[in-house]
């Protein structure tokens, strides 16, 4: 390659990334201090912010522990055994993120929701999905489904189950077996997957949106309150601030991600 | 399978499966009803209300935004198929201080919620602009907010392939007498063509679903209504049939084209091999 040639490809990309990234992000948090640190620390600490930032770590805090169980639950008996419809559960995990999230927020109201299938028996049981908090965990457990197994499952299937069958002969039970020898082989894939099912919890947007109803203080996310904010408070200061809040908490799991990638270098694949 | 295996497919069921059949069900009003006096299924009778259906998708909100939303999509994939090629290029060929920092950079608007995207590109291209260019209800912020998503998913499908090609068919053709672009275009891009379109269908189909980034800088004016954006509306008004009919249409586009890019891609596989 020429160097000209060389030069002007590094500028084009540079130039691409620059105006697609670099400068945005870098006047978010031009306009998020745009009037003093003071300002915005008084938007993040207000009521409204502090409830939205608290239901999101609440719904992260029920969301997360179930899909990591899921997906490694998923993952073992994809990776170990043989049955019938193996290729379809592989392929279900991915529906969610394949989809809208506004489609998948329409699925759950139309199947759990009073005007629903199921409205009707579980109105009796004093379930309701639609504007309550129980909507949104269905809704973030949907949309972060599939990365702890996405994670797990090319490490399991690369170091195979010799080690297992051993422990098998050696009369470890399963639950040894499974503690002992195979979570330790796959830990950091179990981390690097629990790291982007947090991200993606608590950064849903579109799905929550359509059950949540927005109401302030009671199925107001993070992202919602974001949203809410720009388009109907009109406190774009409020809106930049949390923006930034979510942006920081999303370059300390990109930090999580690439330092995990380094040391599990072949097994850990790109997200993307 | 044992009781694991129950468990998680029940789990499935209930936010994934029950969900989306009850979408396709409400969308194409398919009702179910027994006539006669048994439960069996051969008393059923089963009817499409595709009249409820097809008068959903083609009226004049929902034609123009899913045409908008497909021409978009469709530019998007395509300028990013070509950024991303790029980008994987400087990326694996390239040795320059900071690419280990570019590489990161890659993946932020994957790990960026989509919402706090949007409010990013705002800070700049929206009202207030502090470089004075307002994209604010136009389709090029549109644009710009599905390029910024999308992103990853072009340069990270190209990136690993582009990394494992080996270097002696390009040096061979350069002894041949072959010119950078010569080797570039017949030697390069004939292995790179699969991945390439591979984050084609994967960029179009995350486009066309697309919701948070695009919720503020689209400023719900007609012009610049997505059909993710429209679907939206469809359920701030409570029409949920109507959303659950668009929403079909739009879970039916993506499954083709993503079905297309894949067999398209896996043919020109085996034929290299």
């Amino acid at each position: 390659m020429t160097n000209t040639s060389k030069w002007t490809l590094r500028v084009v990309v540079m130039s691409y990334l620059g105006v697609l990234i670099g400068l945005p992000v870098t006047f978010l948090v031009v306009k998020a201090f745009g009037h003093g640190f003071g300002a915005f620390w008084s938007e993040v600490t207000q009521r409204d912010a502090l409830d939205a930032l608290k239901l999101s770590l609440e719904v992260a805090a029920i969301a997360v522990p179930v899909n990591a169980l899921v997906g490694v639950g998923a993952a073992l008996l994809i990776a170990r055994h043989d049955f019938v419809g193996k290729r379809v559960l592989d392929t279900v995990f991915d529906v969610p993120i394949a989809i809208s999230p506004i489609i998948i927020g329409i699925a759950l109201v139309l199947a759990y929701s009073r005007i629903g299938w199921f409205g009707a028996p579980l109105a009796r049981w004093g379930i309701n999905v639609l504007f309550t908090p129980l909507g949104i965990v269905l809704a973030t457990m949907s949309v972060s489904l599939p990365y702890v197994l996405r994670s797990i499952l090319p490490v399991l299937l690369e170091v195979g189950d010799d080690q297992e069958q051993a422990a098998r002969t050696l009369g470890a039970g399963r639950f040894r077996i499974f503690f002992q020898v195979t979570l330790p082989s796959i830990r950091w894939a179990v981390l690097y997957g629990v790291t982007l099912t947090i991200a993606r919890t608590l950064g849903e947007f579109g799905a929550v949106l359509v059950v949540s109803g927005n109401i302030t203080g009671v199925t107001q996310t993070l992202p919602i309150y974001i949203f809410d904010s720009w388009d109907q408070r009109f406190d774009v200061l409020g809106s930049y601030s949390g923006a930034l809040v979510l942006a920081l908490i999303s370059i300390g799991v990109l930090g999580i991600l690439a330092a995990l990638k380094r040391r599990e270098k072949k097994l850990l694949v790109d997200f993307a | 399978m044992g009781g694991g295996g129950v468990l998680i497919v029940g789990y499935l069921s209930i936010i994934v499966l029950l969900p989306i059949a009850a979408l396709i069900s409400h969308g194409l009003s398919i009702s179910v009803a027994t006539h006669g006096s048994g439960w069996a299924f051969w008393h059923w009778h089963v009817s499409f209300g595709f009249k409820t259906f097809w008068s959903a998708v083609t009226a004049v909100g929902s034609r123009n935004s899913i045409w908008l939303s497909l021409w978009l999509s469709l530019g998007v994939a395509a300028i990013n198929a070509v950024m991303g090629v790029a980008i994987a290029w400087v990326l694996v060929r390239d040795r320059f201080f900071g690419r280990g920092f570019i590489d990161s950079v890659i993946d932020l608007p994957f790990a960026l919620p989509t919402i706090v995207a949007g409010v990013v590109l705002l800070a700049i291209y929206g009202p207030n602009s502090p470089i004075h260019v307002d994209l604010f209800e136009t389709w090029m912020g549109l644009m710009l907010a599905l390029l910024f998503v999308t992103l990853p998913f072009s340069v990270r499908a190209v990136q690993p392939v582009l990394a494992s090609l080996d270097l002696e068919s390009e040096a061979a053709a350069r002894t041949l007498g072959a010119g950078g672009a010569r080797i570039f275009f017949s030697v390069v891009m004939p292995s790179l063509w699969p991945s390439v379109l591979s984050g084609f269908g994967l960029a179009f189909a995350r486009a066309v679903g697309e919701f948070g980034s695009i919720s503020l800088i689209a400023g719900g004016i007609g012009r610049t209504t997505t059909a993710s954006y429209y679907i939206y509306n469809l359920t701030a008004g409570f029409l949920w049939v109507d959303a659950a009919a668009v929403s079909t249409a739009l879970l039916v586009i993506s499954l083709v084209v993503l079905v297309t890019t894949n067999v398209v891609s896996r043919r020109y596989q085996s034929r290299l091999l």
